[in-house]
């Protein structure tokens, strides 16, 4: 009989953490479960705590703001391979934006006090984590930092507008 | 004995050519598509990556990147965003207007590289305009290419030339590739975030068998080496286009000079590990 695949060897398939090592992908798979989220939902919302983070599957999620008395505003887009959520990694461990499904959305969520306790419980697997972490938080402020430059606007502001 | 001392200056495209408005596009609240033929002759034919230098008497000329298809001999094609005093007046003509123009002038993009490889061309912002002549070239050449990807930023959905064209081409059997913009807006239900972003999201991509071309500010062109780098692409396999202000176009007022090169002789289209130092370089 085929034996149904563990938590940890799911995550082992997923891009974030292909080449980690076995035996602390499959310690990682205690803190791991399944989730699924219809078009709209949200897997967390803006200001409260970051207990559990994603790593995206298949589908699409938007991190975005509720701009009161204003539509919402998407500040950028996650995708399959990609990870959803930072904050869990630092104190006050609460979410700044709002992750919202743009689609149908399957992912591995992570418990965030679960891998916590682990990392505090076993530096040498804190360590590689974090290792493994570290470059995706830094994509995500050269990300930021690239969108913040506005490189494609015009040399002068507004450029001339001209008539049609 | 260099290009520029070879043969007498009417020759070497210092005498401009009269052109006429024959066409025109608002493709931007600042940007337009001109089509122009000449007033006597046929018009001139271009290799992708090719600028011509546009001119008004009595306002100014500028270098113009050519953006049409280099395959169908029809009026010459190109995108104007207005930024200045002579590229404001170029984008208000209309038809039936007339300006001056010489070229072709640069090095073209070593489309011929591509040829049983895949190639990847990687744009931002107004810096789809010079690789637009590749799109068309590729598609006329797609049997010979292993593939073909277009990876393009833009500032916002409302900064997307060509736009109609462009989803055409993306949602076509004979490319793939995906649109990015940096700021959401309403209407919008595709990714935000930068350029670089799509790099790493096609893995797919082979860097061995690829040749990557990028066009658009040079800072955007910087961070996009860097995440084809992290991809593991070679800097000899990826193509830059530069620009430089230019006066002659011809290699003798040094006006575009990058240390030991021209950019409007030696460029606008270089290979990476040939300019890289020069990249971080302003004028001189
Ligand atoms: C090889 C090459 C190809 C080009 N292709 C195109 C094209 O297809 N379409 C197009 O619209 N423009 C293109 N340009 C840029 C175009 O030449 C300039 O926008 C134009 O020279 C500006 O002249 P101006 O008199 O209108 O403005 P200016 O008064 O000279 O400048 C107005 C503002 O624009 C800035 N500026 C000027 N030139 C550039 C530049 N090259 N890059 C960034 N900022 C600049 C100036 O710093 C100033 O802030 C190309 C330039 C080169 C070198
Ligand atoms: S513009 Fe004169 S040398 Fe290049």
């Amino acid at each position: 009989m085929v034996q149904p695949k563990t938590m940890g060897a799911l995550l082992a398939e997923h891009p974030i953490f292909q080449g980690f090592d076995p035996e602390a992908t499959e310690f990682l798979g205690g803190c791991a479960s399944n989730h699924h989220f219809a078009f709209d939902e949200f897997l967390f919302r803006a200001d409260q705590p970051a207990e559990r983070f994603y790593l995206i599957r298949t589908g699409d999620v938007a991190l975005e703001l509720d701009m009161t008395g204003r539509k919402r505003l998407v500040i950028h887009t996650i995708h399959p391979g990609q990870i959803v959520g930072a904050s869990w990694l630092l104190p006050p461990y609460r979410w700044r934006f709002d992750a919202r499904a743009l689609g149908d959305v399957r992912a591995f969520g992570i418990d965030a006090t679960c891998l916590r306790n682990k990392c505090d419980a076993n530096p040498d697997f804190g360590y590689a984590v974090f290792k493994r972490f570290l470059p995706l938080v830094a994509e995500r402020l050269l990300a930021t930092r690239m969108q913040l430059l506005d490189l494609y606007a015009p040399p002068v502001e507004v450029g001339a507008k001209l008539q049609a | 004995m260099p290009r520029s001392m070879a043969a007498p200056v009417w020759e070497l495209g210092m005498e401009p050519v009269v052109y006429q408005v024959t066409g025109r596009h608002q493709e931007l609240v600042d940007t337009v598509t001109l089509q122009m033929t000449p007033v006597d002759g046929p018009a001139m034919s271009f290799l992708p990556g090719q600028f011509t230098m546009m001119g008004l008497p009595g306002i100014g000329e500028i270098p113009v990147s050519i953006s049409g298809s280099p395959n169908d001999g029809g009026p010459l094609t190109q995108t104007i965003r207005a930024v200045g005093k002579v590229s404001a007046a170029i984008a208000g003509l209309g038809v039936g207007d007339r300006l001056l123009m010489r070229g072709p002038f640069g090095e073209p993009w070593p489309v011929e590289e591509a040829v049983g490889r895949h190639l990847l061309i990687i744009a931002g912002g107004l810096g789809l305009a010079p690789v637009r002549p590749i799109v068309y070239w590729a598609l006329a050449n797609r049997g010979r290419l292993a593939g073909v990807e277009l990876l393009y930023g833009a500032r916002g959905p409302d900064y997307i030339p060509y736009g109609a064209q462009l989803l055409g081409w993306l949602a076509s059997d004979r490319m793939t590739g995906s649109l990015i913009v940096d700021r959401h807006s309403d209407e919008w239900a595709g990714p935000v975030g930068p350029v670089t972003e799509l790099i790493g999201r096609h893995a797919t991509v082979d860097p061995a068998k690829t040749v990557a071309m990028v066009c658009g500010p040079e800072i955007m062109m910087r961070f996009v080496i860097q995440a084809l780098e992290a991809r593991g692409f070679a800097d000899s396999d990826i193509w830059v286009s530069m620009e430089r202000n230019m006066k002659c176009a011809l290699g003798w007022c040094g006006h575009c000079q990058l240390g030991p090169v021209f950019v409007c002789r030696d460029g606008p289209v270089f290979r990476v590990d040939h300019v890289r130092n020069l990249m971080t370089q302003s004028e001189l």
